[in-house]
Parts: structure tokens; C-alpha cells; sequence
């Protein structure tokens, strides 16, 4: 009995780490910009796909493959503020929200073009045997991908709230113009929170790729999940997305493993409503705060 | 709520070229390739035009309209496959059965506003999606047999038939949406659209005009999934997916989101777009995806609305726009 109920909390554990980092994705872009950046997802995937185009097809060393991965998918989320969200001044939200999902239509079709549609996966960054707590088996990978998500969290933790830059793109989420005027480069914070939101979002791709593998359509459902994650703990709250990642994940292999797979879904989605109509400002974030809001 | 159908005289030169352009595709083309492309823009066209009116008009955005458009396919087939209620019937139904999912939903959703209303309603559709998969008769494969449309004892069963059903319905969305917007009712939506605030001053009842639209958008794609689902005699959930959704808000947005032909020449262009690709083969992904962004990023008010200002500067403001 506890062994299968801690079975199903571990693979929802590691799950909801990946939608926690795809959250806090959506909330780096988000607190700068106000913008949804619906291609997030894809950010995921070009990180699973990048990791393994480097170790397996190149067989670079484990450490330059995951930092030219991370390097790679910083310059495609670069290119992607600079092309499209850049050269528009003045936009309408919604029409930026559609530009990203553009822009996650071309980058798929890139890494269609790039990749195929086969999945692909890479061994555990260790080897070894599974861990065995209380008869359920957690493989190594779910370790990592739970570790580098808490190092990931803490990182951005001190980097918004120790390091100059941080506290200028929380500013800049705060009051663009005020910002401006406090001589921030906003331009540059909005280039910064794109760059940011594909690294994290890449990472959590490249630890997630072994365990569930990778393939070039996963982004749309992972960017709807993480998504969820963010509203549920209230958008532009990094704590507020681990806590609704973990939540979904949980939630998700509970339903899947006690009920049934195909419904595992709808539960989150479900819950996902509730909060909405009863608490539409997510976990963390405020009735106050959100009436602020431009969107 | 309406007072008489008559199209106003600014849109009526729009409505005669639409309707002498449905008229002439299968004279210039009849081939059953072209009209089958024709018929998909026109069901699309038909859930758009619902979507525009909700987002351009009411300013609420939705991103649930294929589970509405689910809902209509699957309750209409099951209904006339079934239990062998008619098929007009069985259409009818299927709208008030998705008119009251709209209900259910709108009144927490419509108190939500900008992505919570978009994430809520993506959750309901997404929610249907499910439902269909794991409920719906033959599950994630979905089933066929589903009875051709009928009325009156005459079935139609030919492409050219359902071509005209198809786009004869759109008319009849087209007409009445006209006038929906033209009336009272239409410019206390706008004014929604500028300010709630002002508008529940003046003493309108902002809620029920925002329920009343998107159960309207609801019924227009619950009819327009009927009617692909008798055309096609086969339904399986892949048809109403978010992607769908997402599809049609493109479609909107694209066409022009402030102008009602906006949404059919929206949904006709990312209809024809990807068949227009087909020779691109495994790029045509890339190419659909940079067409849209290029789009998205230099006709940024829509297709229609930039046509609709070149033609007003090239007649010198003959041409009228609402």
C-alpha cells in the first residue's frame, strides 16, 4: 500500500519538477514582458534534443554537451525576442500571445526538419541501480531531475533578489516607466527574461529526456501544463509555480496509477478550474495584486 | 433584440461579392478536391465568426470553441446514429446542449478577465477533449456510419450539396451576426469592449449581454461540428483538440479582429494556407509557421482592416467601415 502510493508520489514528483521549471518559464517572461510566451514548451524540448545531439551524435564530454545545449537554446529564445517581439512597438497582448505560438509552430518545424519524428533519449547522467524506498523503485534520473530543479529554483531565488540585474527585471515588472526612468535598460531585461526562460526551461528538458524521452511535438502539452502550474500558484509567482508543478505532477500519477491513465488529465485541469472560479489569483498572489494587472 | 433582417447598406456590397464568390468556386473549379477545401473554410468560418464576435465585439477571449464544436459533432451523431432522431433535430439538440455547457461554464468564467478567461475556458476544452477520448464511442479512434444530413426526406450526400449547405449556413450566421452587431444589443457590446466600468454606469447589465454572446459563439460551433460530422460520417476526438482552438483564434486574429469578414477571410486563408504548402512536404510546418508569424507581425490589425483602409484612402473614404 505505502509502497505504491510512494511510487506514484516519486513519478509525480519528477514530473511536476519539469512543469515547475516550464512554470517558472512562463513567470520570467511574464514579470518582464506581460507577455505569455506560449513557446515555451519548445524551449523543453530543444533541450532534451540539443543534449542528446551533442553527447550521443557528437560524443562530446558529458559537462561541454549540457553547457552547449543550455548555450544553444539562450541563443534560440535571443533570437526569438530580437526577431519577433522586439521589432514591435507599442503591441496588443493578445497578438503577442499569438506571435509565440507562431514562433512555437516554426520552431517545431525546425526541429521536425532537424530531428524527425522519432524519440530520443540519452543514458542517466549516473549509472547505477535504482534506489529502493520502502519496496518503490526511483530510478537515479528522478533524483537529478528533482535535484537540479531545487538548485534551479535557489539560483533564480538569489539571482532576483542578490544580484543587480535581478532586482532590475523585478522592476521592470513592477513599473515599466518607472523603470525606465531609474535609467534600467528595459529592451535589455526583456532580451535577459527570454534568454533566462529558455535556459530553464532547457534544463529541465535535458534531465527529463532519459526518463520519458524526447520528441520534437512534446512542447504544446508540456507549455499547457506548466502553464496551469503558474495560474495555479498565481502567475509571476516563482514559488507559487513549484508549488502548482509539483501539485499537477502529483496529482496527475495519483489519478493515473488509483483511477485511470486516460483521466489523469482532466483531474489536474479540473482542479485547475476550481481554483480559478474560487481563488482566480492563484495560491500566492493576492486579490489586490492581481487587480493591478494589465492582463 | 433584433428588429427586422435587413442587411445595413455598408455591408451590403461586402455581402454581395461573398455571396457571388460561394457561387462562383464551383463554377470556376468544380472539382471535388477544391470544393471539399471550400467546405472546411466554411465550417471554420462559422465557428470564427462566433469567436470574433465574442473576442472583437465583447472582448472575451476564448480558447475552449472546440469543445464547443465537439460537443456539436458528437451529440448530433450519437442523437440521429443512435437513437434515430432526425438529423435536423438532432443538430438543434446538440445546440442547446452546448448552449447550456455554456452556461455551466460562463458563469464562473465570464467573472475571470485576459488569460484567466483563456486559461479556464482552455481548460474546459480541454476537459471535453478528455471526456470524448475516454467516454465517447469508440474512445480515442472515434466511430463512423454517421447518417448523411436530411431535411424533408432529402439526404444529402454529394460534396456540391454539402458545399452549399455549408456556406448557406455560414450565410445565415453571417446575416444575423450583421445585424446582432448593428442593433442595440451590438453597440452595447463595443461599449463592453471600451469600458465595463462605464457601461455597468450606464446602467447596462454587462453580465447577461457577455453570457448572451458566448452562448451565441457556443451554438455557432456546436452547428458548424454537426455539420462537418455529417459530412464527413466520422468523428474522433483529434478534430476538437486545444490545437483546433488555438487554430481558430489564428484564424481571428489573422482575418482582422475588429471586422466580422475578418473572420471568414481569416479562417479561409489558414484553411487554404497548409494545402497551399503541400509541395513544401516536410517543410511545410516551417513555412505555415513563418507565414504566420510575418503576418502576425506586419499586418498586426488583420487582414481585413488594412484592406478595408487602402480601399478607404483609394475612394477617398467612399467605401464604409464599421
Amino acid at each position: 500500500m505505502l509502497t505504491v502510493f510512494l511510487q506514484f508520489l516519486f513519478s509525480g514528483l519528477t514530473v511536476g519538477a519539469v512543469y515547475a521549471l516550464v512554470g517558472i518559464g512562463f513567470n520570467i517572461v511574464y514579470n518582464a514582458t506581460s507577455i505569455i510566451n506560449l513557446a515555451q514548451g519548445e524551449f523543453v524540448v530543444i533541450g532534451g534534443l540539443m543534449m542528446w545531439f551533442f553527447s550521443e551524435s557528437l560524443n562530446l564530454p558529458f559537462f561541454l554537451s549540457a553547457g552547449l545545449a543550455i548555450v544553444s537554446a539562450g541563443f534560440i529564445g535571443f533570437l526569438m525576442e530580437r526577431l519577433t517581439i522586439k521589432p514591435l512597438k507599442n503591441p496588443d497582448l493578445l497578438l503577442m500571445i499569438m506571435i509565440t505560438i507562431a514562433v512555437s509552430i516554426v520552431l517545431r518545424g525546425v526541429l521536425m526538419f532537424g530531428f524527425g519524428k522519432e524519440p530520443y533519449v540519452y543514458p542517466s547522467f549516473t549509472e547505477g541501480e535504482p534506489i529502493s524506498i520502502y519496496g518503490a523503485i526511483i530510478q537515479q534520473q528522478a533524483l537529478w531531475v528533482i535535484g537540479i530543479t531545487g538548485f534551479c529554483i535557489i539560483l533564480l531565488f538569489f539571482f532576483f533578489k542578490r544580484t543587480i540585474i535581478g532586482k532590475a527585471m523585478l522592476a521592470c515588472s513592477v513599473n515599466t516607466t518607472a523603470a525606465k526612468l531609474v535609467g534600467i535598460n528595459v529592451s535589455k531585461m526583456v532580451m535577459l527574461s527570454f534568454i533566462l526562460s529558455a535556459v530553464v526551461g532547457a534544463i529541465g528538458g535535458m534531465a527529463i529526456t532519459p526518463i520519458s524521452l524526447m520528441e520534437y511535438d512534446k512542447g504544446p502539452m508540456l507549455a499547457v501544463k506548466g502553464f496551469c502550474a503558474a495560474i495555479m500558484g498565481g502567475l509571476g509567482s516563482n514559488r507559487g509555480a513549484v508549488l502548482g508543478g509539483f501539485i499537477i505532477g502529483i496529482l496527475e500519477s495519483m489519478t493515473a496509477g488509483y483511477l485511470h491513465s486516460g483521466m489523469k488529465d482532466a483531474v489536474a485541469l479540473v482542479i485547475l478550474l476550481l481554483i480559478l472560479f474560487f481563488r482566480p489569483a492563484g495560491i500566492f498572489v493576492s486579490k489586490t495584486m492581481m487587480q493591478l494587472r494589465k492582463f | 433584440m433584433i428588429k427586422g433582417v435587413i442587411v445595413k447598406k455598408s455591408d451590403l456590397p461586402f455581402f454581395l461579392i461573398f455571396v457571388f464568390l460561394i457561387l462562383l468556386l464551383p463554377v470556376v473549379s468544380g472539382s471535388s478536391y477544391t470544393l471539399t477545401v471550400g467546405i472546411f473554410c466554411g465550417i471554420n468560418a462559422m465557428v470564427a465568426i462566433g469567436l470574433c464576435i465574442l473576442m472583437g465585439y465583447a472582448g472575451q477571449v476564448s480558447l475552449g470553441q472546440a469543445g464547443f464544436y465537439g460537443i456539436g459533432a458528437y451529440v448530433s451523431s450519437i442523437l440521429s446514429l443512435h437513437f434515430g432522431i432526425p438529423v435536423v433535430i438532432s443538430i438543434i439538440l446538440a445546440m442547446m446542449v452546448a448552449a447550456i455547457a455554456a452556461v455551466i461554464l460562463a458563469v464562473p468564467a465570464l467573472r475571470l478577465k485576459g488569460h484567466y478567461l483563456a486559461v479556464a475556458t482552455l481548460g474546459f476544452g480541454e476537459i471535453i477533449f478528455i471526456i470524448l477520448n475516454e467516454w465517447g464511442p469508440g474512445g480515442p479512434s472515434g466511430f463512423g456510419d454517421i447518417p448523411h444530413f436530411s431535411l424533408l426526406g432529402y439526404v444529402i450526400n454529394s460534396t456540391t450539396g454539402y458545399y452549399y449547405l455549408i456556406w448557406g449556413s455560414v450565410a445565415a450566421v453571417m446575416l444575423f451576426s450583421i445585424n446582432l452587431i448593428n442593433s442595440r444589443t451590438g453597440r452595447a457590446l463595443r461599449a463592453i469592449h471600451d469600458s465595463e466600468l462605464a457601461c455597468n454606469a450606464m446602467g447596462l447589465n454587462v453580465v447577461a449581454l457577455k453570457l448572451k454572446v458566448f452562448i451565441l459563439s457556443a451554438v455557432y460551433a456546436s452547428l458548424a461540428g454537426s455539420l462537418y460530422a455529417h459530412y464527413i460520417t466520422f468523428v474522433s476526438p483529434s478534430s476538437f483538440s486545444l490545437f483546433y482552438s488555438i487554430l481558430l483564434l489564428m484564424m481571428v486574429i489573422v482575418g482582422g479582429i475588429t471586422n466580422l469578414w475578418g473572420a471568414i477571410i481569416g479562417a479561409v486563408v489558414i484553411t487554404v494556407l497548409p494545402e497551399l504548402l503541400r509541395k513544401f512536404q516536410e517543410f511545410d510546418v516551417l513555412v505555415y509557421g513563418l507565414i504566420l508569424t510575418l503576418t502576425l507581425m506586419f499586418f498586426r490589425k488583420g487582414l481585413v482592416p488594412i484592406l478595408i483602409e487602402k480601399m478607404k484612402k483609394f475612394s477617398g473614404g467612399a467605401v464604409a467601415n464599421h
